[in-house]
């Protein structure tokens, strides 16, 4: 375990005001692909590079949450926002803006450059970029941001370049200083040589020569059959201090003269506190104080168990307000109302009307997906300590820069007085790119003279969340006499994430992130008209969810093409074959996941087997589902899935992030829901919010197709693709057309 | 005040009776490598072993600890059963985010301490109880039976 990563998850890495790496560099080359370089603080090499911070591409302006981020954004002024330094030990470390969540990325970037510089994979020593707007943030989106499936996609390129520009300058160092031509020298293994005079350098003896150096400019990248790093399977760096416990989330910070929160949330979304009784809490040893906020109350306790029964001997009076009167059918009538009205264009093709008028016949089918929680695994959390002059939090966030401006607003401190600790994240999923637990934990630490720890229950988790919006579309084909669609129209009616999330990015009432896959599909659609209409839940709040859009899209389309093959009487593999001719990677991947599951071999009775396709994230995914159902209950037998990501990094990493996908995927097909009454979300914890278990996991066969484009995300397709893939297969076992999920009890009559 | 025998190492501190194990190894000893998930043993994120047995310590009173010996996952690479799946979970590349994963170490030793060899429907019972966000379900059933290889 390098020094850097435990430093980051340690908590002890620099405060935002620190920005040491940058302090070193003397601007005095800036190149057309943005590398600025300088002399290390301590000695040394340090380049400075543009990598994406954020979801958004600055050149179009659209997000990228789900969609293509292949090309590296150019934007006018160059800021470096990530940094190589090699020191006068030969020691590589990278600062970057990207966190660790599981998806491998402490790995997979290192790889990037350890390729390209000629440096074992184990000598790239990771530093998590510490918040800074200015260095690390995006003008768009406001902030540092992990999320999107797109850290690899935004690394590819600029960590690459920054390695072999590094390297070529400290080749020119050597040569140099031996009077030779570089053209006669190589890197290997962290040295210089030259193999006519057998002379050898290390990195570290050439850093500092090498800083002194003209930057080159377009130094070639290596063919990708050169490669030595890239495309094999590396382990993850963080594995041993995940399996003995030493690692450190948020949730494990202990501080001295700590105290620890519980908190009561008002039950009602958008009411506040009306008054509090805490006789009986202050009874309970341990409890030392009865906090109150807004919309909450906290308990303070000399430890969580203290401060959880204290939470539970409170009387609360709260003030419900209007958010009481919100129940599924008021939010569904909204929506189906909504969809009535024309939206905002998010892609149009041909005459959709007159190709219905021309069509034979016609399919119409409305789909709906319900209100999702994270629930991820480590419970909100946030520690806070508010000073006079500073305030300092501890937790795991995938926006660090976000977090500091939460802690401004509330607190009224200036930026850098502001220090945040960020650590490992117990499951992100996109919960952790809010900061609503912020905000509330520097409210209550504002009034507490320690340090004091925030912990929700898992009840609070799953009630106080911020939602995965629910979606009403209403989609309709017109298919000619071979059952082809000649005519497509699709609406989509929902919560706009984006509008509160990254107003920029929301235009002309389109919010680009609902209509992702969905407005750019890979099936030759002559006339479609695709089109959004915002409707916003009352008061419940909404936010990503993994997947984001194509998990929301891929639902829809991939399930109304297997309605067209059914009506068309067409094998739903052949059917999407005779769509994919204008798309060869997405009909390469349903092959490859055909073939490979044995697509069209018996099964069993009331077994059943369903196929979905879906470009999203720079990457073609196609699942393949077998499905027994029995009694009305589901289950998955086996799962094939063909995976087009580009250029892969590390196949390892590929595997377990599909797998995980996956899974997640069926999670939230079969159980997943949250509903809300007068207001409150009916469901508490895993017990009626209920995820797959091991017992119910299918194997899942990855194929992962060679590919020699850029690489595509990772982390999120499988989750995308799945929902559609199980319920085809559901169609194909029991004749039952699901358009709503989740699963659930839909079968029990079936 | 409360006695306990923590990975081989006495404690005595000041934990009310009722106090889940859960809160006295992480709030009143330190040790936060045993993990809050659910509160009612619903997820095993904060599975410990009492006498070897595995136990939900989110919901298992300190008073009812007595004199049996806790070992967390702090500890566990210390028995062969815990040192066998932790070199199995690192070989396999088991772990995503992480947070769950001491409970499934924790279980998964158990169950080979107690069965050198199981079968997958023993795999399925011993690890059913235990959730894990990131679906690594696939690796940890595999590094099972790889931990049970090398026994």
């Amino acid at each position: 375990m390098s020094q850097g990563l435990l430093d980051a998850q340690n908590g002890a890495q620099p405060s935002n005001d620190d920005t040491q790496p940058a302090r070193g560099i003397s601007r005095r080359s800036f190149l057309k692909f943005g590398v600025t370089v300088g002399a290390a603080a301590g000695g040394g090499l340090l380049l400075g590079f543009s990598m994406p911070a954020s979801s958004q591409d600055q050149k179009t302006g659209r997000s990228v949450i789900g969609g293509d981020a292949n090309e590296a954004p150019q934007s006018g002024v160059f800021a470096p926002n990530a940094f190589i330094q090699i020191d006068t030990a030969g020691k590589v470390t990278l600062v970057m803006p990207k966190v660790e969540m599981g998806q491998g990325v402490y790995t997979s970037i290192p790889m990037l450059i350890a390729e390209e510089l000629e440096v074992p994979l184990d000598a790239v020593t990771l530093d998590h970029a510490p918040p800074n707007e200015k260095l690390f943030g995006d003008p768009l989106l406001g902030g540092q941001l992990t999320g999107g499936s797109t850290s690899i996609r935004f690394a590819w390129e600029p960590m690459r370049r920054a390695g072999a520009t590094a390297r070529v300058m400290l080749v020119n160092a050597a040569a140099r200083q031996w009077q030779v031509d570089p053209a006669s020298c190589h890197a290997q293994a962290g040295h210089v040589i030259h193999a006519a005079s057998k002379r050898s350098a290390s990195y570290g003896q050439l850093a500092q020569a090498a800083s002194a150096l003209p930057v080159p400019q377009n130094v070639p990248l290596k063919e990708p059959k050169d490669f030595r790093l890239i495309g094999t399977p590396a382990k993850r760096l963080d594995s041993p201090e995940k399996v003995d416990g030493t690692a450190l989330f948020g949730l494990d910070v202990r501080l001295p003269g700590m105290v620890y929160a519980a908190i009561a949330n008002c039950p009602v979304f958008g009411g506040t506190l009306a008054s509090v009784d805490g006789t009986h809490a202050k009874t309970i040893p341990g409890v030392r104080e009865i906090i109150k906020v807004d919309n909450a109350v906290a308990v303070i306790g000399d430890h969580t168990w203290a401060a959880k029964r204290g939470v539970q001997a409170l009387d609360i009076k709260w003030n419900e307000g209007a958010g009481a009167q919100v129940s599924m059918k008021t939010i569904v009538d909204d929506l189906a109302a909504a969809s009535q009205r024309s939206g905002a264009v998010a892609r149009k093709e041909g005459d959709v009307g007159r190709a219905f008028g021309d069509a034979k016949s016609r399919v119409d089918a409305v789909y709906q997906q319900p209100f999702l929680a994270h629930a991820t695994m480590e419970p909100v959390n946030c520690t806070v300590h508010v000073r006079a002059d500073a305030c300092e939090i501890w937790l795991g966030s995938q926006v660090p820069t976000r977090v500091v401006d939460a802690a401004v607003a509330v607190t009224g401190l200036p930026a850098d007085r502001i220090i945040v600790h960020n650590h490992l994240i117990g499951g992100g999923f996109g919960r952790r790119l809010e900061t609503d637990m912020v905000t509330q934990a520097v409210k209550v630490a504002k009034q507490v003279s320690a340090p004091v720890k925030v912990l929700w229950t898992r009840e609070e988790d799953i009630q106080h969340d911020m939602y995965r919006p629910y979606y009403y579309d209403t989609i309709s084909a017109g298919l000619d006499a071979n059952g082809k669609p000649v005519a497509w129209q699709h609406r989509i009616a929902g919560s706009s994430i984006m509008a509160r999330f990254a107003p920029p990015a929301f235009r002309n009432g389109l919010d680009p992130d609902a209509v992702e896959v969905a407005a750019d599909l890979p099936y030759d659609l002559p006339n479609q008209l695709v089109d959004y209409v915002r409707e916003e839940p009352h008061a419940v709040p909404t936010a990503f969810w993994r997947g984001v859009g194509p998990t929301r899209g891929t639902f829809v389309v991939e399930s109304f093409i297997d309605e067209l093959a059914a009506h068309a009487k067409i094998d739903p593999v052949q059917y999407r074959r005779s769509l994919l001719g204008k798309s060869p990677r997405a009909l390469n991947v349903l092959n490859t996941a055909a073939q490979a599951a044995n697509w069209g071999s018996a099964l069993p009775q009331r077994q059943g087997r369903g196929v979905s396709v879906m470009h999203a994230f720079g990457s073609f995914f196609s699942i393949v589902v077998d499905v027994a159902v029995d009694q009305g209950e589901v289950s998955v037998k086996r799962i094939t899935c063909a995976v087009d990501c580009g250029m892969v990094v590390n196949p390892n990493t590929i595997e377990a992030q599909v797998q995980g996908g996956i899974i997640f995927g069926i999670t939230a097909a079969l159980y997943s829901e949250i509903t809300i009454k007068d207001g409150r979300v009916e469901q508490n914890n895993f017990t009626d919010y209920r995820m797959l278990r091991i017992n119910e996991t299918p194997p899942i066969d990855v194929h992962i197709v060679k590919s020699g484009e850029a690489p595509g995300g990772i982390g999120e397709p499988g989750t995308a693709a799945l929902a559609p893939a199980l319920a085809n297969a559901i169609y194909a076992a029991t004749g039952k057309r699901l358009r709503q999920l989740p699963v659930g009890r839909q079968l029990q009559s079936a | 005040m409360t006695t306990f025998n923590i990975n081989g190492q006495t404690h005595t501190v000041d934990a009310p009776p009722d106090m889940p194990l859960l809160w006295v190894l992480r709030d009143l000893v330190g040790l936060t490598g045993t993990k809050f998930g659910c509160g009612i043993a619903q997820c095993g994120a904060c599975t410990v072993h009492l006498d070897g047995v595995a136990v939900r310590s989110c919901v298992f009173p300190a008073a009812a600890v007595g004199e049996r010996k806790v070992v967390t996952i702090e500890a566990v690479g210390g028995t062969p059963a815990g040192q066998k799946v932790q070199e199995a979970w690192r070989e396999l590349d088991v772990v995503q985010c992480g947070y769950c994963q001491s409970g499934q170490v924790m279980s998964a030793a158990s169950l080979l301490a107690s069965n050198p060899n199981p079968s997958d429907a023993d795999i399925d019972a011993a690890m059913a109880g235990n959730i894990c966000r990131c679906g690594t379900y696939n690796r940890i059933r595999a590094a099972i039976k790889h931990a049970a290889k090398g026994a």
